[in-house]
């Protein structure tokens, strides 16, 4: 049996593991299930340090969440931060399948280990009399001492494949500034700069398209990854609200009738964002 | 010497090989070569027949081995050829005639732009015929025997453009394959019984083997001489095959093909001669054959078609005769010989007709071509004599010979085969005169061809009546001269061995008997049509007629009995096929095509869906573990 | 306490990264389900070393760190150059394997 400083300190991590991991799961946007998922790992990390694995302990926070979750959220970021999945399952009963498969699964997990009758344990002093770095070094290198080699040879492999995969070739030179002006004039589309965002400066402005006088959106303003994403706030029909309000306001203080109001121009379409490329045209 | 006996059968070979797989370089001397190498083979056969009378009788058959054909332990097959006197007879014949007819074929296919490939075919049929007489054992003489098949497959569809002649192709090639089963059940009758297929170990057990087992081979081999030699009841293809060029109708009918079930017969005598029901058998096929061959040859209004129940008929005396044992074979041999001569030259002459006058081949559209065509018309004329048994003539000896020993059979059998013989002769010298009135007689009758030209009958060239002329010389003088002295029996004697009949009167009388019977038939046939106009289009005629004009319903009774039963069958079995098999085939594919179908759609492409049967099969993993553990 | 609890949450968050691998559909948090599942596995390899006494358990719970890195890289670069041609990184878009 541990001691009860252990108990305590186990039943803390473990809610806060497997709250983190429900939270990874249940999260609708990949940083904060990153965000969980460093929460479960760092608990994770204290429990290997109470249990005497103290080179692990202190792996697990450097390289797991220290590096590799890092590595996740920068990619979260490459790929788009607030993209969310929807929440709407596609394929039918995997949802339900994949609860019942998960939950028989960890069922019968639980009902092995509880048969297994692991009353006694040996526990780590004699092993880590040496301290527990020099151990796990004594066994890494002589009895896995091959093992380790080819970890080395893996990792050199997964450096060069990571490469290779996000490697994309060069096959044009690159176009200078003055050749780039000088196609845009020759197709003639889009001559003169395009328009800049957020002209009513109330927001964070990149992600607000500029108004055209008739109140409709400038997608054009709008830079071309936030459109790709869908990531753009159309704030113009608050804006013609505001209006209409302040309209209403000064007639009601004028006390003009209601005939001789302006009229405002009734709801308009929803803004209709540039669809980002679909599957059909990817492909 | 003997050396050359294979030559006689590589020449033509050579000649085939070299034509048909020469190529157009070959074209405008080709027939010049096949035509001097059939000669070459005809000079190497007379220097053999000069040979061979050299010696005296008892050593006059040679054997030539050339090498074990197939050395199996207990099976020994020879390509090995032997010479004796019934088959340089035979030799002879095939490669005189067939010479005369590949010299006759230059000016007859001058025009044909495949002249090469007939040439080539002809060689190879001469070689094949070759094969089958020189043959000194019955594997080796089937090899020729095929060979034979093969072809007058070729030649008789040679001008496979029309359907027609495709057509008789096809059925010529058909019928003889029912023949050439019996020649290879016999074959391997004789494997079983003796141990061998050679000609002199057979024919040497023959005497030591059961009555039974004797009679069937000799069935078997009278049902591959039907066959080759269009007997009763396998004689349907031989109308037909008039489709081919006429010099392949020659070659046939005269010097090769037909004579192959005389030859198979006469060869065989050993077995025949101890199986006496076969004979009968044989003796029966003949008779039933000469009278139905006849009959058939009176109606026919096509020139080849009158020629072809004539040559059936012929060739029914033949095989009458060899079935009558000792007395007959070399009658039956002698009347084949000059039947070679006159009806090649009857062939030959219906072609000259038919080449001037614009290939028609109808006799009622021919009429008053003795002016036109002199040389055609006398050694037609004389053929016919020849034919009919006109006195003195080749027919007259030959034919007399087989009246005579049907008579010499004795009691009612010699009685029914001679007046069988005697009725043939009238009908003979009936459709013959016929022919030779509708063709050379009377008015003209000729009509426009396709293209509304009139013919204009002409002479044909030098090419055509020199063999014409020749095979009229043999027609006349051939038979008087075997029959002078007996030379021709005496000659044949050491291989076929004779009797003498003894019919119930004096041969002379027979003769007398047998002039007048021919007599009478060209008097019927002259009164019939030689004195009054002959319409252009046949009379609706009698029953009989009617039947005869139809093959006497040959080709009725083969599609009643024999065709329609066996679509039937064949539909029967192509619907179960169709139905039964496939359906069940079609059936399995279809089940399992479906259930695939099926699964494919666990193949979603959706990695969440894989990762899903993985895990739900790590769940059942894990459970069956735990499952097995805990029992 | 018993150290047995370890592998009752071993198993309880491998039974959890196993179902988001089933349930989410973005790559990136599928990648995260797999590696909490490699985690569990890790605190049952610890635990285990500590029940046996030897560090062998410790010594394949860092390989399995090390691979877990390279998998990690090769995947996240997969992800990457997934998104780049298709714009998304939702599995349910990559489904060309099917017929």
């Amino acid at each position: 049996m541990t001691s009860t400083g252990e108990a305590v300190q186990f039943w803390v991590l473990a809610v806060i593991a497997v709250g983190g991991a429900l939270g990874m799961l249940l999260m609708k946007k990949a940083v904060h299930s990153a965000l969980c998922l460093a929460a479960t790992m760092l608990s994770l990390a204290v429990c290997y340090l109470a249990q005497g694995a103290v080179f692990l302990g202190v792996v697990q926070i450097v390289v797991y969440t220290g590096a590799i979750m890092m590595l996740f959220l920068f990619v979260v970021m490459l790929v788009g931060v607030s993209s969310e999945d929807s929440l709407k399952e596609q394929l039918k009963g995997q949802r339900v399948a994949a609860v019942l498969c998960g939950v028989g699964f960890g069922v019968l997990l639980i009902a092995g280990l509880a048969n297994a009758k692991l009353s006694h344990f040996t526990g780590l002093s004699e092993a880590n009399a040496e301290g527990n770095v020099q151990g796990l070094a004594k066994l890494i290198f002589t009895k896995y001492v091959w093992a380790f080699e080819v970890t080395g040879a893996l990792l050199i492999t997964a450096a060069i494949g990571a490469m290779v995969l996000t490697h994309r070739e060069k096959i044009r030179e690159r176009l200078t500034q003055r050749q780039l002006a000088a196609q845009r004039v020759k197709d003639n589309i889009q001559v003169p700069p395009l328009p800049a965002p957020g002209v009513y400066a109330r927001h964070n402005a990149v992600d607000i398209p500029a108004l055209l006088p008739d109140g409709t959106v400038a997608e054009d303003s709008v830079m071309s990854t936030l459109r790709e994403r869908g990531q753009i706030r159309d704030v113009s029909q608050e804006m013609l609200q505001r209006m209409a309000e302040l309209e209403e306001a000064t007639a009601d203080w004028l006390g003009r009738p209601s005939s001789a109001r302006p009229q405002v121009a009734g709801p308009r379409q929803a803004l209709e964002t540039v669809p980002t490329p679909t599957k059909e045209e990817a492909e | 010497m003997n050396s050359l006996i294979p030559l006689l059968v590589a020449a033509p070979l050579a000649g085939a090989a070299l034509l048909l797989l020469g190529g157009r370089a070959l074209d405008r001397f080709g027939h010049w070569i096949a035509t001097a190498l059939a000669a070459l083979s005809f000079a190497f056969g007379l220097a053999l027949f000069a040979d061979m009378l050299g010696r005296d009788a008892e050593h006059r058959a040679v054997v030539e081995r050339l090498y074990t054909w197939i050395p199996v332990d207990g099976f020994q097959a020879d390509i090995s050829f032997q010479l004796d006197q019934l088959s340089i007879v035979f030799v002879l014949l095939i490669t005189g005639v067939g010479s005369l007819i590949h010299l006759y074929s230059v000016g007859y296919m001058a025009h044909d732009e495949r002249r090469r490939r007939f040439f080539g075919y002809l060689n190879l049929f001469l070689a094949a015929m070759l094969i089958l007489v020189l043959a000194d054992n019955y594997l080796l003489l089937y090899v020729g025997w095929e060979g034979v098949g093969l072809a007058s497959y070729l030649l008789i569809g040679f001008w496979q453009h029309k359907p027609s002649a495709a057509t008789a192709a096809k059925k010529a090639f058909i019928v003889n394959r029912v023949g050439d089963m019996g020649l290879s059940v016999a074959i391997m009758l004789m494997f079983a019984e003796f141990g061998s297929f050679a000609f002199g170990p057979v024919f040497g057990a023959a005497g030591d083997a059961s009555q039974g087992k004797l009679t069937a081979i000799a069935l078997m081999l009278l049902l591959a001489a039907c066959g080759k030699s269009a007997q009763v009841p396998l004689q349907s293809w031989l109308g037909d095959a008039m489709e081919g060029p006429t010099p392949v109708s020659a070659l046939i009918h005269a010097a090769t093909m037909v004579t192959a079930g005389v030859y198979l017969i006469t060869r065989s005598a050993a077995i025949f001669n101890l199986a006496p029901d076969a004979q009968t058998a044989v003796v029966v096929v003949g008779a039933v054959t000469l009278v139905f061959g006849a009959i058939v040859g009176c109606a026919k209004d096509d020139i080849k078609k009158a020629l072809a129940g004539s040559t059936m008929s012929q060739i029914g005396y033949m095989i009458m005769a060899a079935g009558l044992g000792p007395i007959g074979y070399a009658f039956a041999i002698m009347h084949l010989v000059t039947h070679g001569f006159f009806k090649a030259g009857l062939f030959l002459g219906a072609g000259s007709v038919m080449h001037g006058m614009n290939d028609e081949v109808n006799m009622r559209h021919y009429g008053g071509l003795r002016k036109y065509m002199p040389v055609t018309f006398w050694t037609f004329l004389l053929g016919t004599g020849a034919l009919i048994g006109f006195p003195l003539l080749s027919g007259f000896w030959s034919k007399d010979k087989i009246i005579d020993a049907a008579f010499a059979k004795g009691g009612a059998e010699g009685w029914i085969l001679g007046l069988c013989a005697l009725t043939g002769a009238v009908i003979t010298a009936f459709y013959m005169t016929r022919v030779v009135l509708l063709t050379f007689f009377g008015e003209k009758r000729w009509q426009p061809d396709g293209d509304g030209n009139l013919p204009h009958p002409h002479e044909s060239p030098k090419t055509m009546t020199i063999p014409m002329i020749v095979l009229a010389f043999g027609s006349v003088f051939a038979g008087g001269l075997f029959t002078l002295g007996s030379s021709f029996l005496n000659f044949l004697e050491p291989v076929t061995g004779h009797q003498e009949g003894h019919p119930p009167f004096n041969s002379y009388v027979v003769s007398v008997i047998a002039t007048v019977c021919m007599l009478a038939g060209v008097g019927l046939a002259y009164v019939m049509y030689g004195r009054g106009p002959v319409p252009v289009k046949a009379p609706v005629g009698s029953l009989l007629t009617r039947a005869a004009r139809r093959d006497l319903l040959q080709d009725d009774f083969n599609h009643a009995v024999l065709v329609r039963p066996g679509s039937a069958l064949a539909a029967t079995l192509v619907w179960f096929d169709s139905k039964g098999l496939d359906g069940f085939v079609n059936g399995l594919a279809a089940a399992i095509g479906g259930l695939s179908g099926r699964l494919r759609r666990i193949q979603t492409g959706y990695v969440r869906t894989y990762a899903l049967s993985m895990f739900g099969g790590t769940l059942v993993l894990v459970a069956s573990t735990l499952l097995m553990r805990s029992v | 306490m018993n150290p047995v609890n370890y592998l009752y949450l071993a198993a309880l968050l491998f039974t959890i990264g196993a179902s988001g691998v089933l349930i989410r559909r973005n790559a990136i948090v599928l990648f995260m389900c797999v590696e909490l599942m490699l985690n569990a596995s890790n605190l049952a390899l610890v635990t285990f070393s500590r029940l046996h006494g030897n560090l062998d358990g410790q010594i394949l719970a860092f390989f399995t760190m090390v691979v877990a890195a390279a998998e990690v890289v090769v995947g996240l670069a997969i992800i990457v150059s997934i998104f780049r041609t298709r714009h998304s990184a939702s599995v349910d878009d990559s489904n060309l394997m099917k017929l």
